[in-house]
């Protein structure tokens, strides 16, 4: 077994080798970044006015749709850590990590703190532009980072989801899709844009299991001011329920690939 | 624990399979510290699937393996720490410069900052890399990504390193180059187990040859062992007059030692081919006794056999990719120089 440190600076090894790809290639970073404010836009704009009626008396689209947006944002940015995986092990750099006397672990901790990383450069990013048009934070400092690390949580658990995925497809492209396939309606059927009671009975069942609704509801509290206990905890729970079903196997897939 | 350092590789009846391919049907392999075994054979014959159990990449079905002294199952970590591996696909990362790659694979090995930083330099220099060491690999040629990842498996000076496939897909120049870099590496008496589908690569770097075909070792010896099986080079003659073709073939092959393997004459167009040991001596020695019993050539070429020659003189049949079905014909040569 390796020992602990080494774990944890071969981690960051791998976590800046990442990174740097986004410094050579900024393009990468200015595309995941457009799509979340073109969200922010084209929801406060056009499907604002719409909405506003569903909202609780006195609280602003803007609002209540950032924290939304942020968590629809990470949770995207966290289906592209299966694609990361795929690519690195069509290309044989996988198999050259597993034939180095490194902690067995690096390449998914790396690869899911690279990808943390990127979330909440995109969030700041997106939180800047919301500020922009309007948004603003009603609590205070401490609860708006509180909300910051509940999100950033959240797409690292969804992280290792997805690299369980890419690991199983172990093709780019297949990565790229699935991760589509399952977060879309994870994401609209919830409480990211619109408040739930607009929708049926059935639906509003679903979306208030869904996590992405918990993890919301939490990011609102947290910012717009509210009973942020039970939220919080629903959101941790689901942070810790998804790292400790999806580590593992993860980690599985990982030392079995061939 | 006994002498871990006398011990290069040491594979016993590994098996593997995949699903309905047996991939490795009992492979023993015996790499001797500071020597070099050229794994030789064609696409699917077991070539990477011999290499990935060696490294650790791969548990075997069955049978035991240990490099530099380290189990490939129970002590994997430590096994890890003493190899090197450098892969047909060129395993870097196009997004680094190379300076970068070689530096992520050294801190992976857990080298010393400053070291690291010489090591780096050196290989950089050494693999004739240093003026495109801080541009990235995306924009490197295919050579040079070669010799990249030959210099990347080397930062951890590996006691036994394991090249897979290395020149393949490379222009001859950059293949002549790779080879020069891996012949300094063999000089330095690295333990090398290299894979080829040529056997001009295998005979030029290794001192052993293992030709392995539908996941069997079907012969080893020495590079000249395995050409007494296949002919050292094969010396083609076309004759001016056809009807001296008879003429022409018995004097080659007298010219050659009379125990030559085979000959195969082509009346039609006036063509020999005959397969001699001491290339460059008898083609001199062929010419003048042609000349000398008056048969007028009308072109003469000499080349060295290639892997299909080997499969031929060993196997009967040519090389091919293995297709998974059914199971290995019972080779038509066995094996000739297992001498120790």
């Amino acid at each position: 077994m390796t020992a602990p440190a080494l774990v944890v600076s071969d981690a960051v090894t791998i976590t800046r080798r990442n990174l740097i790809k986004y410094v050579r290639v900024p393009n990468l970073l200015v595309f995941s970044t457009v799509q979340p404010v073109m969200f922010v836009l084209l929801f406060a704009y056009v499907f604002g006015g719409a909405i506003k009626g569903a909202l609780p008396p006195r609280v602003h689209y803007i609002d209540f749709l950032i924290p939304g947006i942020v968590v629809q944002t990470v949770v995207f940015g966290a289906t592209q850590t299966g694609v990361g995986l795929a690519e690195d092990m069509t290309k044989g750099i996988i198999d050259r990590f597993r034939s180095l006397p490194m902690a067995r672990s690096a390449v998914l901790a790396g690869r899911t703190m690279s990808d943390t990383v990127r979330n909440l450069f995109v969030v700041l990013l997106m939180v800047s532009v919301g500020t922009m048009i309007g948004f603003r934070i009603h609590t205070g400092v401490l609860p708006a980072l509180v909300a910051l690390v509940v999100a950033l949580a959240f797409g690292f658990a969804m992280s290792w989801i997805s690299a369980t995925i890419g690991l199983v497809l172990r093709d780019v492209e297949a990565a790229q899709s699935a991760g589509f396939v399952w977060i879309f309606p994870l994401v609209f059927a919830s409480s990211v844009f619109v408040p739930l009671r607009t929708m049926p009975g059935w639906l509003q069942a679903f979306a208030r299991a869904n996590p992405i609704t918990n993890v919301a509801n939490a990011l609102r509290a947290l910012t717009l001011g509210g009973a942020t206990t039970r939220p919080l905890l629903y959101s941790l729970a689901w942070v810790s329920a998804i790292l400790l079903t999806f580590s593992p196997l993860a980690t599985r897939r990982y030392r079995k690939v061939v | 624990m006994a002498d871990r350092g006398g011990a290069g590789i040491v594979a016993q009846g590994l098996r593997k399979r995949f699903g309905a391919v047996q991939a490795l049907a009992g492979v023993d392999l015996e790499v001797p510290r500071g020597t070099v075994l050229g794994l030789l054979g064609p696409n699917g014959a077991g070539k990477t699937t011999a290499v990935k159990i060696l490294t650790t990449l791969l548990p075997p079905d069955e049978g035991r393996a240990t490099v530099a002294g380290f189990d490939v199952l129970r002590e994997a970590d430590e096994l890890r720490a003493a190899i090197g591996l450098a892969g047909q696909y060129a395993a870097v990362d196009e997004y680094l410069t190379g300076r970068e790659n070689i530096d992520l694979v050294g801190r992976l090995y857990h080298l010393p900052t400053v070291e690291l930083r010489r090591r780096t330099q050196d290989l950089l220099e050494r693999f004739d890399l240093v003026h495109a060491a801080d541009r990235p690999v995306k924009t490197y040629s295919g050579g040079m990504r070669r010799r990249l990842d030959l210099g990347a498996s080397l930062v951890g000076r590996p006691q036994v390193l394991f090249l897979d496939e290395p020149t393949t897909g490379l222009d001859i120049r950059s293949r002549l180059d790779l080879w020069e870099v891996i012949r300094q590496l063999v000089a330095e008496g690295t333990t090398l187990l290299l894979t080829t589908q040529y056997l001009e690569e295998a005979d030029v770097l290794a001192d052993r040859i293992a030709v392995i075909d539908r996941g069997e070792v079907i012969a080893e010896g020495t590079p000249g062992e395995l050409k007494t099986h296949v002919g050292g080079e094969v010396v083609e003659v076309v004759v001016r007059d056809r009807s001296r073709v008879r003429a022409a073939c018995a004097a080659i092959v007298e010219v050659a030692g009379g125990a030559t393997s085979q000959t195969t004459m082509n009346e039609a167009e006036g063509r020999v081919a005959v397969t001699v040991r001491g290339s460059a001596s008898v083609v001199v020695d062929v010419v003048r006794r042609l000349d000398v019993e008056r048969i007028e050539v009308a072109d003469l070429s000499v080349h060295k056999p290639t892997l299909d020659d080997v499969f031929l003189a060993l196997t009967g049949r040519v090389a091919e990719p293995a297709a998974g079905d059914g199971p290995a014909p019972e080779p038509v040569a066995r094996g000739g120089g297992r001498s120790e």
